[in-house]
C-alpha cells in the first residue's frame, strides 16, 4: 500500500505556511489516494471493458489476431443487430428471459410466506432457520446437478412419484416445452432461502408497538400484514426484488450444468445463448455475442437505473 | 411480534405446528436428502436400481475417499482455496480505503462514484466477457490463478465497497473530526481509529465473498481451460465426465463442493446474514 509513507501533519499553531503541498491540501487529496486502488482495478476490469464489449458489437470477429499481430476484426457496423432481429434462437432466449424475470419475483411473496411461518421461538428454531436458509449457500452448479438428479425419469424422485400414481414420468429437462419451468423451479429453491432470510431479519426489526396498536384496532391476520407488517418491511422487499431480478437476469450457471440451452436451444437464455456464441464449440463470434451482450446489458441498465434512483432518493433524506 | 407467537395459541395449533415444522423441512430439503442418499449407496445398488430403498451397506467413507483417489479434486479443492482467499484479502482491502474515502470526505465526486461502484456490481457478466478474457490472454493471465483473482477482486470491488461505505457512514463522524483537530494524519486515522471499528462489516464481507466465488462457474469457466488452474464448481462437469454413470461418486463430489461454503455459514452464521441483509434493517 502506497499510502503507508504519509508525512505527517505539521504543528498547528505555526504561522508561516511552510507546510507542503501535500499537507495544505491533503482533505482534498487523501480522499483519492484512498481510492486509487480500487478506481484503478473497477476500470480496468468493469468500467472499460463494457465499453469495448459494446465497440466490439460492431465488428466481425473470431477472437484471433492476424499473423502480423493486428487484430482480424472486421467492421460490419449495425450487421450484428441486423442479424439478431431474424434470429429465432434470439427470441426464444429473449422469451425465456422474460419468464425467468416473471416467474423468479414469486420468490419474494414465497420468501415471505416462509418467513412468517418460521418467525415463532419454538426451540430448535435457530437450527430450522438455518437449514431453511441451507439451498442458498450451496453453488448453484451444485443446485443444478442435485436437480438434474431429482428429475432424472429413470432414478430421480419425481420418476418415483409419477410412477406411484401410476403413470410416466415425464422427462423434465428433455421436454421443450417443460424445461424452462424446470429449471426456474430449481432457481427458486435458493432465491426463496435467500428472500426467506431478508423477510425474517426484517420481521426481528417490527416494532411491536405498532403491532400492538394494530391489535388494539382489531387489525388482524392479512388486514394486520397489508397495512401494518408489509409497510415496515419495505427495505427488505425492496432488496428483496433487486436480488432477485438481478438473479433471474443472470441465471447461467443451472442452464449450463442441467442442459446447456437445449433441448434444440428451448431453454436458452440471453446470458447463455451468448456464451454459446462467443465461446463454445459451435464458434467464435465475438462480434455477435458482444451484440447479444450489449442487449442483456442495456435491458438490465434500465432495472439498475431504477434502483440507484431508488437509492439516490434515500441518499437525499 | 407478528405472527402471534404460537404460545398463545391453543395446545392443538401448537402441537400441530411442532409436527408439521419438521414435515416441512424434510420436504424443503428433500433434493439434497435424495443426492445425499446417493452418495453413500454402493455401485451395486444404484445398478440394481435400489435409488430410494435402504442401501444394502453405507459407504459413505468408501465413495467420498474414491473421489480424492479416482479423480483430480485434490487439486480443484486447492485451487479452489488458492482463488477464493487471495480475492477475499484484495477486494475486502481495496473496499476499506475506497469505503472510507467515499463516506469520510465531502467532495462532489462521492456521490457519483460511490454509485459507478455499486452500477458495476449489478451489470451482466456477458458484458464484461470478451474484454476481461481477450485482456487475460494478452496478459499471459489466462488460464491461471493469478488472472482469476485479479478479476474477481475488482468485481467484487463493487460491492464491497457499496457495504463499508454505508458502514462507516453510520459511524459517529464526530470521531473522525476530533481526531483531525488534534493533528492525526488522515492515513493514521483510517488505521487506528476507523478499521478497529470496522471488524464487523470486515468479518461479514469476508464470509460473503468466500461464498461469492467459492461457488463461481461462469468466470472459472471462462478464464481457464486447463485442468491446472480450474477451482472445484467448474470442475464439476469435468468429473462428471469421469466418474460416468457411477452416480454416487457424482453426488459424493458434488456435495463435497457444496461444504466449504456451508462450514463457513455455519461458523459464521451472524456475520453472514449481517452481510447479505445490508441495509434491510434500516428504516
Amino acid at each position: 500500500m502506497s499510502v503507508t509513507a504519509l508525512p505527517e501533519t505539521s504543528v498547528p499553531g505555526s504561522m508561516v505556511d511552510n507546510r507542503s503541498w501535500y499537507q495544505r491540501n491533503r482533505l482534498r487529496v487523501a480522499p483519492w489516494l484512498f481510492l486509487a486502488p480500487a478506481i484503478i482495478f473497477f476500470t480496468i476490469y468493469v468500467i472499460a471493458p463494457i465499453f469495448q464489449s459494446i465497440w466490439t458489437s460492431f465488428f466481425e470477429w473470431n477472437g484471433l489476431n492476424n499473423a502480423d499481430g493486428t487484430s482480424s476484426a472486421k467492421w460490419i457496423g449495425l450487421g450484428n443487430y441486423v442479424e439478431l432481429l431474424d434470429d429465432e434462437d434470439f427470441y426464444t432466449s429473449l422469451y425465456n428471459n422474460v419468464l425467468w424475470l416473471v416467474l423468479y419475483l414469486l420468490a419474494v411473496p414465497a420468501g415471505l410466506f416462509i418467513a412468517l411461518f418460521l418467525n415463532q421461538t419454538v426451540t430448535g428454531m435457530r437450527i430450522y432457520k438455518s437449514l431453511f436458509f441451507f439451498p442458498f449457500v450451496i453453488s448453484q452448479v451444485v443446485v443444478g446437478l442435485i436437480f438434474s438428479w431429482f428429475y432424472n425419469p429413470n432414478f430421480g424422485i419425481v420418476g418415483e412419484v409419477w410412477r406411484f400414481f401410476g403413470a410416466a414420468p415425464p422427462s423434465i429437462l428433455g421436454d421443450e416445452d417443460l424445461v424452462t419451468y424446470g429449471i426456474i423451479f430449481a432457481g427458486l429453491w435458493p432465491q426463496i432461502a435467500y428472500c426467506m432470510i431478508l423477510y425474517l431479519t426484517g420481521l426481528n426489526n417490527v416494532s411491536p408497538d405498532q403491532v400492538e396498536a394494530g391489535r388494539l384496532d382489531h387489525a388482524k391476520g392479512w388486514k394486520m400484514l397489508w397495512y401494518v407488517i408489509l409497510p415496515q418491511l419495505k427495505p427488505a422487499t425492496f432488496i428483496a426484488v433487486v436480488v432477485t431480478v438481478i438473479g433471474a437476469l443472470r441465471s447461467f450457471d443451472m442452464i449450463a450444468i442441467m442442459t446447456q440451452g437445449g433441448p434444440y436451444g428451448s431453454s436458452n437464455v440471453l446470458s447463455y445463448y451468448m456464451f454459446e456464441q462467443a465461446l463454445s464449440e459451435f464458434g467464435f463470434r465475438m462480434g455477435y455475442g458482444s451484440a447479444i451482450a450489449t442487449v442483456l446489458f442495456f435491458i438490465m441498465l434500465f432495472f439498475i437505473s431504477y434502483f440507484l434512483w431508488s437509492m439516490y432518493q434515500d441518499e437525499k433524506r | 411480534m407478528f405472527p402471534t407467537p404460537i404460545e398463545k395459541s391453543s395446545p392443538g395449533i401448537q402441537t400441530t405446528y411442532k409436527v408439521f415444522l419438521p414435515i416441512a423441512l424434510f420436504i424443503w430439503l428433500l433434493p439434497l436428502l435424495a443426492i445425499f442418499m446417493t452418495s453413500v449407496r454402493s455401485a451395486g445398488d444404484i445398478n440394481a436400481g435400489n435409488v430410494f430403498g435402504w442401501p444394502t451397506s453405507f459407504q459413505m467413507l468408501q465413495n467420498y475417499v474414491a473421489v480424492f483417489t479416482e479423480s483430480e479434486a485434490t487439486t480443484y479443492f486447492l485451487n479452489s482455496l488458492k482463488i477464493t482467499i487471495p480475492t477475499v484479502i484484495l477486494s475486502v482491502a481495496m473496499a476499506c480505503l475506497a469505503g472510507y474515502a467515499l463516506a469520510i470526505y465531502r467532495f462532489k465526486a462521492a456521490l457519483p462514484l460511490f454509485f459507478i461502484f455499486v452500477a458495476g456490481n449489478f451489470v451482466p457478466f456477458q458484458i464484461l466477457m470478451v474484454p476481461v478474457r481477450q485482456l487475460s490472454v494478452e496478459t499471459g493471465l489466462y488460464n491461471t490463478v493469478t488472472g482469476l483473482v485479479l478479476f474477481h477482486a475488482a468485481f467484487q470491488t463493487g460491492f464491497c465497497t457499496l457495504f463499508m461505505r454505508n458502514f462507516i457512514k453510520a459511524l459517529p463522524f464526530e470521531l473522525i473530526e476530533s481526531a483531525r483537530i488534534e493533528g492525526v494524519g488522515e492515513f493514521r486515522i483510517f488505521w487506528h481509529l476507523v478499521l478497529p471499528l470496522v471488524r464487523p462489516a470486515i468479518a461479514a464481507l469476508a464470509v460473503l465473498i468466500f461464498t461469492f466465488i467459492w461457488n463461481d462457474y461462469f468466470w472459472a469457466t471462462v478464464l481457464t481451460n486447463g485442468e491446472a488452474s480450474k477451482p472445484i464448481t467448474a470442475a464439476m462437469k469435468a468429473l462428471n465426465g469421469q466418474f460416468v454413470s457411477r452416480w454416487h461418486l457424482v453426488s459424493a463430489a458434488s456435495l463435497l463442493a457444496a461444504v466449504p461454503p456451508v462450514v463457513m455459514f455455519f461458523l459464521m452464521q451472524k456475520h453472514f446474514i449481517a452481510g447479505l441483509t445490508l441495509g434491510a434493517t434500516k428504516g
